[in-house]
């Protein structure tokens, strides 16, 4: 079976927050929204990324492994879904569990709330309203082949902490050749002044 | 580092929208609300006019769905996602208003007779007194073809006024008359669609991302496909970020990048001369034009570092197609015209013009921007791209309407001239719609007196402008889904409009409250219009054989094929998406090329205004924000105005980033918050445009305008910026003015309208 997902590349991303404004839309959450667009470093540049859920596969789903309550469950598709609210008690081990700090308690609500990868949508064939509006394709949704087919970059599902590799459903686009997201790397790269951080430009 | 501000937050029940904006909260057994029907339809902003759906409840719209068409392919930007939600907001004006116990009291509710007879007794009694110039119309692009026909048939019939105008001049004069001057048609010659055919991309003075969002998946398509992206921009914008080269210029100065480009073009040997003498006229006088710009005197002007000239002038000049994309950043410019040339130049001199995914396009900023500079609300046009000086076009038109062809006016003042007419008393009265001119005009003090001095001012709008605030008379008009018509969007092609549902409480349409207007100043019977489609039908015939020809574009078309572009003169024709390809629109089928000099802007900085303020958008708002300040999802992200400037210059001041400080222009100051970013030059200021009273930038701006077609200079003026302890400081020292009013005989104070001066003499 064909598998459609996400891919996120945020080197397309232009901080527009239509995904935001889309996801807002959303029968079942209406007026909040489960993507969050952020400022890498404003005081930088105009960079921006957008933050959905990855749809943890290998380890499964650390939100759903950590819940006391089995409230957070995962589709056949592999799609993890937000907590249950009949089952959901609040303890919010899931917010902590989550290595790309997706779930948000509600306090009022008293619950879990992520994105579920527009389940309503996506079990119809439509797409996701984020990777629907983003007029950039920063979030796009389809399958690996399409996308291998139409677009540069490469998509990558393993994101590295150090010594915890995590899977995804979701994929993160990097520049080609790149196999995964290695975060330490990359953080002691920034620790020893690499890339250097020139001036834009100069008068 | 932003966080998303408001879904978590305590009380996130107020986040919803509408909400903010007073509306009771909708409770989670409500939220799942079915639609009975989705009307298709396209979004109310920018000028890329996206297809969506509206989700409609019971006449009420609740929802948007994403629809596929060719241009947007489903996306939408945030302004496209929640545009539904001006329909059933709660600022909506529901009945007409005025001052009942006369000016300075508060607006009241009346009757729609009352109101419609109070403006046309005062209009009869001005024209009477003063003739019927004393009366004029002040129109905007933000609307359907249909509306924006029935403007200008409404001023030049209804009223028998010359004064009509629209706030297109504030936008797309510039690009409109240079592309009518070099290739004798005013449209973007290709589509959207082809711009991954590309294989270099030279972005002037467009934020594309932030105004034109949708835009961009075609450029990263052409991207992909390896093609170079150049952004000449002051600041790094989004798709600067990603540009292979950008060239920071300082505001005002692109002339000087832009030839220097050619210059280098022509010494590499990259023009393409078969094509150049097969095609164009005014080759030599431009090669000698341009001789000048070394790219040495080019940096000396603009800023951008010599080898990043020649660098842009390599990347563009090498590739076998490419394209250039320009927008307000050069157009909003006293020399605008010339700035539009000195592309095109480039263009022509690399033989792009009429091929594939080549040559130059305009991004045309409104809506209906492209459509509503063509149906004759312009000062100087009639229906379908016809001269108002044409006596062939004038007798057409006339015959049309009905009308002998002498009673039809003459060019009357743009838009940026009406308001010095009415500032000084020769338009007394005036006739607003679909505009927000106290946001949308530079300099808006003398704005305010203009607006002051007509006795009435009357607003149609759907919201309580900061405009519709000062009216004597406010007329409650429809937001796009609630009335049906055609748009034309920037590539021009024309799209159907379909209504949702009905206006709220005792609203009206525009076109509806035009023809009564009409029917009560004695001309009812020119204006029979039941329907928006009977007027589509009118302005079918009106534009028939002119420039912009929408004879074979009938409503069942545009249903049926997914848009039309025009010229389409019969229904057999399938529309032009690319123009140009054998010959340009000139009766010899050849381009002209202008030699263009370089120019500065009107005001430069000196030693007491030491910056360049140039203004622009942010992706959250549109236009004056009429609309957008009203919905909450896109007010809260931006809720205020900022300034942008660069670390070094900051330091130098002494300001912090998210300080407030005090910025200085020889008009007026104001006082908003920095922000401190690297993204900007630092010699430029940077402040969003969007935003009324003590937060709009207009009331620094300078209002001098280009000499041929009046768009005023919003994106260079001299400005000084400060802490706010520092002493307020007035009146020392003036910003260096390159030309005044006194310098220059075609600045204001000038000849009334692009081509004929005022005739004191009644027609």
């Amino acid at each position: 079976m064909e598998i459609k997902t996400l891919f996120v590349d945020a080197t397309r991303c232009i901080g527009c927050r239509a995904c935001e404004a889309g996801c807002r839309e959303c029968d079942s959450h209406k007026g909040e929204s489960m993507v969050m667009v952020d400022f890498v470093d404003r005081g930088f540049s105009v960079a921006t990324q957008p933050t959905v859920c990855m749809h943890c596969e290998d380890p499964v789903a650390p939100c759903a492994q950590v819940c006391p309550a089995q409230a957070i469950l995962i589709s056949p598709e592999g799609v993890v879904q937000q907590a249950d609210p009949s089952r959901c008690i609040g303890c919010q081990n899931c917010v902590f569990a989550c290595p790309f700090g997706v779930p948000k308690f509600d306090v009022e609500a008293r619950l879990m709330k992520k994105c579920n990868l527009c389940y309503d949508r996506t079990v119809q064939g439509l797409q996701p309203w984020c990777a629907q509006a983003c007029p950039t394709d920063a979030l796009w949704y389809g399958t690996f082949e399409e996308f291998a087919a139409r677009r540069n970059g490469s998509p990558v599902s393993c994101t590295g902490f150090g010594e915890m590799d995590v899977h995804t459903r979701v994929y993160q686009v990097m520049p080609a050749g790149t196999e995964k997201l290695d975060l330490v790397a990359l953080l002691s790269e920034a620790a020893e002044g690499r890339p250097v951080r020139e001036e834009a430009w100069v008068l | 580092m932003t966080v998303n501000k408001d879904t978590f937050a305590p009380r996130r029940k107020t986040n919803y929208d509408l909400q903010l904006a007073g509306r009771s909260p909708v409770e989670w057994h409500e939220a799942g609300t079915l639609p009975d029907r989705l009307v298709p339809t396209h979004c109310c902003f920018c000028g890329v006019q996206c297809g969506m759906f509206l989700k409609v409840k019971d006449d009420e719209v609740i929802g948007v769905e994403p629809r596929e068409y060719p241009h947007n392919r489903g996306a939408l930007c945030p302004k496209g996602v929640v545009a539904y939600q001006q329909q059933a907001h709660p600022e909506r004006l529901r009945y007409p208003m005025m001052r009942k116990n006369g000016r300075g009291n508060p607006l009241e509710r009346v009757s729609w007779d009352e109101a419609l007879d109070y403006v046309a007794g005062r209009w009869r009694a001005i024209q009477a007194e003063h003739g019927k110039d004393a009366v004029g119309v002040y129109s905007g692009s933000s609307m359907t073809n249909e509306k924006c026909y029935v403007a200008g048939k409404f001023a030049r019939v209804g009223l028998g006024t010359r004064n009509i105008d629209y706030n297109g001049r504030l936008c797309m004069s510039s690009a409109a008359m240079a592309y009518s001057k070099a290739f004798g048609l005013d449209r973007a010659p290709l589509p959207l669609t082809d711009i991954p055919l590309a294989d270099c991309i030279f972005v002037a003075g467009a934020n594309i991302a932030e105004c034109f969002p949708v835009a961009m998946q075609w450029i990263w398509e052409a991207r992909d496909r390896g093609a170079r992206l150049i952004v000449m921009d002051p600041r790094e914008t989004p798709i600067a970020r990603t540009a292979d080269l950008w060239l920071p210029v300082r505001p005002g100065t692109d002339i000087a990048v832009l030839n220097g480009m050619l210059r280098q073009i022509i010494a590499d040997g990259l023009v393409d001369e078969a094509y150049v003498a097969a095609r164009t006229n005014g080759w030599d006088e431009v090669r000698a034009a341009v001789a000048e710009m070394t790219p040495e005197r080019a940096e000396q002007l603009s800023g951008v570092p010599a080898e990043r000239i020649v660098a842009a002038a390599r990347l563009y000049g090498r590739a076998a197609t490419s394209l250039i994309l320009h927008a307000r950043g050069i157009e909003h410019s006293t020399h605008g015209v010339d700035n539009c040339l000195a592309c095109i130049n480039l263009a022509l001199a690399r033989g792009q013009v009429g091929k594939p995914g080549g040559g130059t396009a305009m991004l045309t900023g409104q809506g209906n921007g492209q459509g509503g500079r063509e149906h004759g609300q312009k000062a100087n046009q009639l229906p379908g791209y016809r001269k108002i000086d044409n006596p062939e076009d004038r007798a057409y038109i006339a015959g049309i309407w009905g009308i002998p062809e002498p009673e039809l006016p003459p060019e009357g003042a743009a838009a940026t001239e009406m308001v010095h007419l009415m500032a000084e008393g020769t338009i007394r009265s005036c006739l607003v719609l679909c505009s927000n001119l106290m946001v949308s005009l530079p300099d808006n003090g003398v704005v305010q007196r203009a607006l002051d001095n007509l006795d009435p001012l009357v607003v149609i709008d759907f919201f309580l402008s900061e405009t519709a605030a000062l009216a004597d008379v406010v007329l409650p008009g429809t937001v796009w889904c609630e009335d049906e018509g055609t748009t034309t969007n920037l590539e021009g092609r024309v799209v159907k409009i379909n209504a949702a549902g009905p206006p709220p409480g005792e609203a009206r349409t525009d076109w509806r409250i035009m023809s009564d207007l009409a029917a009560r100043m004695g001309r009812g019977q020119f204006f029979p219009y039941r329907t928006a489609a009977e007027v589509g039908e009118e302005l079918r015939l009106a534009s028939r054989g002119g420039a912009a020809d929408y004879y074979g574009i009938t409503w069942e078309r545009l249903d049926r094929e997914g848009g039309v572009f025009w010229p389409c003169p019969s229904e057999d024709h399938p529309g032009t998406p690319r123009l140009f390809a054998e010959r340009f629109a000139h009766p010899d089928g050849r381009a002209k090329m202008f030699p263009i000099a370089y120019q500065p802007p009107a005001e430069e900085p000196d030693e007491h205004y030491p910056f360049r303020l140039t203004t622009g958008r942010v992706v959250y708002h549109y236009l004056s924000g009429t609309q957008t300040r009203r919905i909450g999802f896109l007010n809260s992200q931006a809720p205020d105005p900022w300034v942008e400037l660069h670390p070094r210059a900051a330091a130098q001041l002494g300001i912090a980033d998210g300080e407030l400080v005090r910025v200085t222009t020889p008009r007026a100051s104001m006082e908003l918050k920095a922000l401190v970013v690297p993204t900007i030059r630092p010699d430029t200021l940077f402040i969003p445009f969007h935003y009324g009273g003590r937060g709009a930038v207009n009331q620094l701006t300078n209002p001098a305008v280009d000499p041929t077609v009046k768009i005023p200079e919003y994106k260079a003026c001299a400005a000084r910026i400060e802490p706010l302890d520092a002493p307020a400081t007035q009146g020392n020292g003036h910003a260096r003015r390159n030309f005044t009013a006194g310098t220059n005989p075609k600045m204001f104070p000038y000849e009334v309208g692009e081509t004929r001066p005022v005739e004191p003499k009644a027609y």
